[in-house]
């Protein structure tokens, strides 16, 4: 890979969480334009992705605000200095060049030519559950799926769908047209999803359309990379025989450390070591903010992560811009910031 | 204070002190216990602090709410004694509770 293919950036964010977000606002007010990567499809981070309803009431200023209602005023606060959001990607590589500018590479083959990292990935990235059954691995990719991300590979197919949420119907609803026998094997009678879709999928069931198993996944039975059935253990305890070549589990996302920790950083137990004046790893030009550092006195609070986004900031410019003098402005006084926020 | 016990998948429990009001997957959090991520922070939204309530506890510990009951829908190898170790209270009552912690969860 040549670095003229690569994004040209001054700093990309890892991670489009409350902090991810704040930091666009505080690098914006230095001038320094962000571009954002983040594996999921959507701004927010765990507050979006785990708990968007949920109050949450510590924020200063805010006695009580939801997930997504912060989320969104991050966003609107971050809006006037134009973020580039790269969302559904993971960066996977960085290479340290030797002008000090990092290469990164994400694992959908976006490339990025930057001076200034800055981790705020939270507890890592979200990836699927995987289910603890023996030898899963080995049927990943060939019979075992956790996304469908091309419909049409899965027509003609024996598919069984494991789990209750949302993801889960919504998939079962979607390929029942195309596979050749469709099975949805859940612990309970209830389902916590959409109330429309769980009532599409009982009318499937109603006229054959559907197999559904009220049980959980015991064991998978193949060669070790195509499925010739799965096992199930019935609500009464009984194993229930599940013919299918294809498994969908849909068990969540959880929160993995994923490739940041073979950048060759300071880690203790997937925490990244930081300095509190510059919230910067043990690899200058690559910083650390938010649930994702480690230092004395650490709280994980999103406010935490606010104030170490502002201090990251003035050591990022002085990075970028050694022989500039930083002047610090408050944006209730300053004409040029206010003018960089639009509002005047 | 009530004393909580952990026992791992492997068969291996260790007892540890908790404080009134601090849920279940707080103690283990503080205490190191491997195997409880509690990643949601105890938001009852990420169902890895599932643990299996010891013989004997159950009706003191009670029962998931339904909120409980939906998270662990995310959860592997529920059991009737299935329960999110966020959403259990550590109270005086629960001194000498012992909780198992499930094969994987993460």
């Amino acid at each position: 890979m040549t670095s003229e293919k690569a994004i040209k950036a001054d700093a990309v964010i890892i991670g489009a969480g409350p902090v991810g977000l704040f930091a666009i606002f505080q690098l914006g007010l230095l001038d320094i334009k962000c571009h954002v990567v983040d594996i999921l499809d959507k701004p927010g981070g765990q507050c979006t992705e785990l708990y968007p309803e949920k109050p949450i009431y510590d924020i200063p200023g805010f006695p009580e605000i939801s997930g997504q209602e912060l989320s969104d005023n991050l966003m609107q606060q971050a809006a006037p200095f134009s973020p580039v959001f790269h969302f559904g990607n993971m960066l996977e590589s960085v290479d340290r060049r030797a002008d000090g500018r990092f290469l990164l590479q994400t694992d959908r083959g976006v490339f990025f030519d930057t001076r200034v990292i800055v981790i705020a990935a939270g507890g890592g990235s979200f990836q699927p559950k995987r289910p603890p059954y023996r030898g899963i691995e080995g049927y990943e990719g060939h019979s075992v799926f956790y996304a469908v991300r091309q419909m049409e590979k899965f027509r003609d197919k024996k598919i069984l769908i494991a789990g209750g949420g949302d993801s889960a119907l919504d998939w079962a609803l979607n390929l029942q047209p195309i596979a050749k026998k469709i099975s949805l094997l859940h612990r309970r009678e209830e389902f916590r999803a959409n109330m429309d879709s769980v009532g599409k999928m009982r009318a499937l069931v109603e006229t054959g359309k559907l197999d559904f198993h009220i049980g959980q996944l015991k064991s998978l039975n193949g060669d070790g990379k195509y499925l010739s059935s799965v096992t199930a253990l019935g609500r009464d305890g009984a194993d229930i025989e599940i013919d299918c070549d294809t498994l969908l589990p849909f068990f969540g996302l959880t929160m993995k450390l994923g490739p940041i920790a073979g950048w060759g950083l300071n880690l203790n137990q997937n925490l990244v070591y930081v300095d509190t004046e510059k919230f910067q790893t043990s690899e200058a030009g690559i910083f650390a903010i938010g649930d994702i550092n480690s230092y004395p006195g650490k709280l994980k609070l999103i406010l935490s992560g606010f104030h170490e986004a502002a201090l990251m900031a003035q050591a990022a410019f002085r990075l970028l811009h050694p022989d500039e003098r930083l002047v610090f402005q408050y944006t209730t006084s300053s004409s040029k910031l206010q003018k960089k926020l639009g509002v005047l | 204070m009530p004393k909580i016990t952990f026992i791992e998948p492997g068969g291996k429990s260790r007892t540890v002190t908790g404080q009134s009001g601090q849920t279940v997957m707080e103690v283990a959090l503080k205490n190191d216990i491997p195997g409880i991520p509690g990643e949601c922070g105890g938001a009852c939204s990420c169902a890895t602090c599932h643990v299996y309530v010891g013989k004997g506890w159950t009706d003191k510990v009670g029962q998931a709410d339904e909120a409980e009951e939906d998270m662990l829908d995310f959860a592997f190898g529920v059991r009737d004694n299935s329960r999110l170790s966020c959403q259990i209270r550590v109270t005086d009552e629960l001194d000498g509770l012992t909780v198992q912690i499930p094969e994987q969860q993460f």
